[in-house]
C-alpha cells in the first residue's frame, strides 16, 4: 500500500510572473486545445469561458513607480483542507460531477454528469469554473479543428481547467505500449506550457524531486506551522499562492522577484505581511 | 354557483367575483410560466446570472420560501409533538403556506438548474459530503409529508368528504398526524440545516465560511433555528392579509398571541445566537484568513453596514422585542410591524447568504461583483407567489381551513 502512495502524481505547475508578458498565448491555446466555445463578444470576462485567464495586476503606484504585471490562473486543483482531496468545488458537488484523481492530484469535471446546479462556481474563490450559458457554437468550418480528444460540453453544465488531462492519458498510453510504468516528465505537458513563448509556465510532478516544479517550487510536504490546514507550502521564499490562508492548497505556484506581488497572492491585516513574508515552508524537511 | 363545494355555514364572495380575481392574479402565474418555459428551452443565458453570480435571484427565493415555509414544521412540531392544543385553529393553514412555499422551492430549483433533465442525477450519483445533497433528500422528502399533511384537509371538503373512503381515510390521517409531524420537524431540522450548511462550508468563501460543531457549520444551527423562529410570523402575517381580504376574522386572539409569543422567544434566542456569531466571525474567523469586517461592507455601491445593521436590529431584535412583551403584542398595530419586519428580516439574511457572498471579492485584485436580474428571473420569482395566492385562495374557498371561522362569524 505505501508502495502505491509513494507512486501518486501530484501534477501542479508553477508560473514565473515576472517572464509573463502578458501576450495571451496560454489563453488561446488552452481555448484551441480544449475546444472551449466563445462568443462574438467575449469582452464580457463574467460570462465568457476563459479555462486561463489572464489578471492583469499593478502596484497601484501612479507613474513613473507604476508596475504591472499579468497573471495567469488556471483551476488551481486544489487538494482542499490538509490537501485530503476535499477541494472546495469537489466537496460541495451533489451529483459528484466533479472528483478528485488521488492518483493525479487532478480536480476532474464530468460533464455528462454535471447537472449544473453551479455550487462548485459560488464554492470556487478563484472564479475558475465556468457554465455554458450557451450552446456551443463555432464559426463556419471552424468545428472541422477541433480536438477529437476533448469532449465538447452542452450548454447547461460547467467546465474548467483540466490540466490537458487528454494529453496525460496519451502519454500513458504511449508509456505502456513502450512497456514502462511511468510517463517522462516532458511527455505530459499542458497545452498552456508549450504555447508559452517566454517559458514563464513550468509543469510537472509536484511530488518528484527531478522534475524542474519540484525543484523551484521545493514544497514542504509537511503542514503549516502557523495553519495546520496548509500543506505543500513553497520553501522557495520567492514563491507564492493564491489565498493560500484559506486552506485551499492550490498546486498552482507564482513565482516572481518582486514583492508587493507576492503580497497580492493573498490578503493581510495590518502589519500581517511585514510578519509572514519571511515565512516559508520548513526547511528541516529538506 | 359553486355553493355545494363551499363549507357548510361559511359565506365566501360570489363566483364571478372569485374568478374575476383568480384570473387576474393567472395572468402573473402565465408571465412567470412564459419566462419558466423561456428558461427552459432557450437556457439560463436568459437570465442576467453569470460566472460571479452562479447563484443568484432564484436560490434567494428558494431559501427565503423555505425559511419562511418553516411556519410548518414548527407549528406541527408545537401541535402534535408538544401538544400546544389551541394550534389546532391554524395548523391547517400553516400546512397549506408550507406546501406552497415548499412545492415552490422545489419549482425554482427544476428551473435554476442548467440541465433539468439530469435533476435526478442529485440522487442517483448523491455525494454524501455536500449539503446540497442533504437539501435534496430532506427537502423532496419534506415535501412529501407536508403533501400527507395536506390531504386531510383537502378530503374535508363538503363534497369529498361525503364519500365514506374518503371521510374516513381524513379522520384516521389525523390520527397518526402526529407520527408526520415528528417526520416533518426531523426532516426540517436538517434541511433547514443544510441550507444553513451551505453557505457555511464554502473555506474558500470568507464571507460565508463558519466554525461549527463536528461537520456542521455555524450556519447550520442558525438556519433551522431562524426558520422555526420567523417561520410562524409569517404564517400569522398570511393569515392577517387573509383576513384582510376576505373581510372575516379567521383565527382567534389567543391563537394569534400564543404563537407570536412563541415566535418572539424564538426570534430573541435565535438573534442572541445569531449576533454572537456575528461577532466571532468578524472578530476571529474572518480575521484569521486575512479580512476585516470592513472588506465586506465597503467600497462598493450597495453591500454597505446598513444590510447588517437592518437585518440583525431592525429586522431581529426589533420583531423579537415587539412579540415577547405582552403588551406590544397584543397591540394589533405593533404586532403587525413584528411580523412585516420578521419576514424581511428572514428574507434580507437569505440575500446576504447567497448574494452577498458571491458579490464579495475574495482574491485581492479581485472586485465587487454586482447583479440585477433579467425580467425572465423576476418573473419566474413571482410566479411562486402568484401561484401561492391562487392555491390559498382555493383552499380558504372551498376547505374547512380555519375551524374558528363559524364561531367568529355568526
Amino acid at each position: 500500500m505505501k508502495q502505491e502512495n509513494n507512486k501518486a502524481h501530484k501534477f501542479g505547475m508553477v508560473i514565473d510572473l515576472d517572464k509573463c508578458t502578458g501576450c495571451g498565448s496560454c489563453m488561446v491555446s488552452c481555448m484551441s486545445e480544449n475546444n472551449v466555445p466563445f462568443k462574438e463578444d467575449e469582452s464580457n470576462k463574467k460570462d465568457s469561458i476563459t479555462w486561463m485567464r489572464v489578471y492583469k495586476l499593478t502596484n497601484g503606484k501612479s507613474f513613473p513607480d507604476t508596475e504591472i504585471v499579468y497573471l495567469p490562473r488556471p483551476c488551481q486543483h486544489c487538494g482542499g483542507k490538509g490537501d485530503h482531496g476535499h477541494s472546495p468545488c469537489i466537496s460541495v458537488c451533489p451529483a459528484t460531477a466533479t472528483d478528485y484523481g488521488y492518483d493525479t492530484g487532478i480536480v476532474s469535471q464530468i460533464y455528462t454528469r454535471c447537472f449544473g446546479c453551479r455550487y462548485c462556481m459560488g464554492a470556487c474563490p478563484y472564479h475558475a469554473r465556468y457554465f455554458n450559458w450557451w450552446d456551443p457554437k463555432w464559426p463556419e468550418g471552424m468545428e472541422k479543428y477541433l480536438s477529437p480528444n476533448v469532449s465538447p460540453r452542452m450548454r447547461g453544465v460547467v467546465e474548467k481547467c483540466s490540466f490537458c488531462y487528454h494529453r496525460y492519458q496519451a502519454a500513458r498510453d504511449t508509456a505502456y505500449y513502450e512497456g514502462r510504468d511511468d510517463i517522462e516528465e516532458h511527455e505530459y505537458q499542458t497545452a498552456c506550457t508549450t504555447a508559452c513563448p517566454a517559458g514563464a509556465i513550468v509543469f510537472g510532478d509536484l511530488n518528484n524531486p527531478f522534475h524542474k516544479v519540484h525543484q523551484i517550487v521545493k514544497p514542504d510536504p509537511h503542514p503549516d506551522t502557523r495553519n495546520k490546514h496548509v500543506i505543500g507550502k513553497s520553501r522557495n521564499p520567492k514563491v507564492f499562492r493564491l489565498l493560500e490562508r484559506l486552506g485551499t492548497n492550490p498546486k498552482i505556484y507564482y513565482l516572481s522577484e518582486r514583492e508587493w506581488v507576492r503580497k497580492q497572492g493573498d490578503n493581510y491585516l495590518d502589519g500581517e505581511w511585514d510578519e509572514i513574508k519571511n515565512h516559508h515552508g520548513s526547511s528541516s524537511h529538506g | 354557483m359553486d355553493s355545494a363545494l363551499i363549507p357548510k355555514g361559511a359565506k365566501r364572495c360570489s363566483f364571478p367575483k372569485f374568478t374575476i380575481g383568480i384570473a387576474i392574479v393567472s395572468a402573473v402565474l402565465l408571465w412567470g410560466v412564459y419566462a419558466m418555459f423561456l428558461c427552459w428551452f432557450k437556457g439560463l443565458n436568459q437570465t442576467n446570472m453569470n460566472d460571479y453570480y452562479g447563484f443568484a435571484l432564484w436560490i434567494w427565493a428558494d431559501l427565503a420560501v423555505i425559511a419562511v415555509g418553516g411556519g410548518a414544521f414548527f407549528t406541527g412540531l408545537l401541535r402534535y409533538i408538544l401538544k400546544v392544543d389551541e394550534l389546532k385553529n391554524i395548523i391547517n393553514f400553516a400546512v397549506i403556506i408550507g406546501f406552497i412555499c415548499y412545492s415552490s422551492a422545489l419549482l425554482i430549483l427544476a428551473i435554476d438548474i442548467g440541465q433539468p433533465l439530469r435533476g435526478w442525477f442529485i440522487f442517483w450519483h448523491a455525494n454524501v459530503h455536500s449539503m446540497l445533497t442533504e437539501v435534496a433528500f430532506c427537502l423532496s422528502a419534506y415535501f412529501a409529508v407536508l403533501t400527507i399533511e395536506f390531504i386531510p384537509n383537502i378530503l374535508e371538503n363538503r363534497q369529498v368528504n361525503k364519500v365514506p373512503f374518503f371521510h374516513h381515510l381524513a379522520h384516521n390521517m389525523h390520527g397518526v398526524m402526529a407520527v408526520f409531524a415528528a417526520t416533518g420537524a426531523f426532516l426540517s431540522f436538517f434541511h433547514q440545516g443544510s441550507l444553513g450548511g451551505v453557505a457555511g462550508v464554502l473555506f474558500g468563501r470568507p464571507f460565508a465560511v463558519r466554525e461549527g460543531l463536528l461537520i456542521w457549520p455555524w450556519t447550520f444551527f442558525l438556519f433551522t433555528w431562524s426558520a422555526a423562529a420567523f417561520g410562524p410570523c409569517f404564517t400569522l402575517l398570511i393569515t392577517k392579509i387573509t383576513e384582510v381580504i376576505t373581510g372575516k376574522k379567521l383565527v382567534k386572539d389567543n391563537v394569534v398571541y400564543l404563537l407570536a409569543k412563541i415566535s418572539g422567544w424564538m426570534i430573541i434566542t435565535y438573534i442572541t445566537a445569531k449576533i454572537i456569531d456575528t461577532i466571532y466571525w468578524a472578530m476571529v474567523t474572518a480575521p484569521s484568513l486575512g479580512f476585516t469586517l470592513s472588506h465586506f461592507y465597503t467600497d462598493n455601491s450597495f453591500y454597505g453596514y446598513w444590510i447588517l445593521v437592518t437585518e440583525i436590529i431592525i429586522c431581529g431584535v426589533v420583531p423579537g422585542l415587539i412579540l415577547i412583551m405582552k403588551s406590544t403584542r397584543e397591540n394589533p398595530t405593533l404586532r403587525i410591524i413584528a411580523f412585516v419586519l420578521g419576514t424581511i428580516g428572514i428574507c434580507l439574511n437569505r440575500w446576504v447568504m447567497v448574494l452577498q457572498i458571491m458579490a464579495v471579492p475574495v482574491m485581492s485584485f479581485d472586485t465587487w461583483a454586482l447583479y440585477i436580474p433579467s425580467w425572465q428571473e423576476v418573473a419566474t420569482t413571482i410566479l411562486p407567489v402568484a401561484y401561492g395566492i391562487i392555491l390559498i385562495a382555493i383552499a380558504y374557498r372551498y376547505l374547512p381551513v380555519f375551524p374558528q371561522e363559524k364561531e367568529l362569524n355568526r
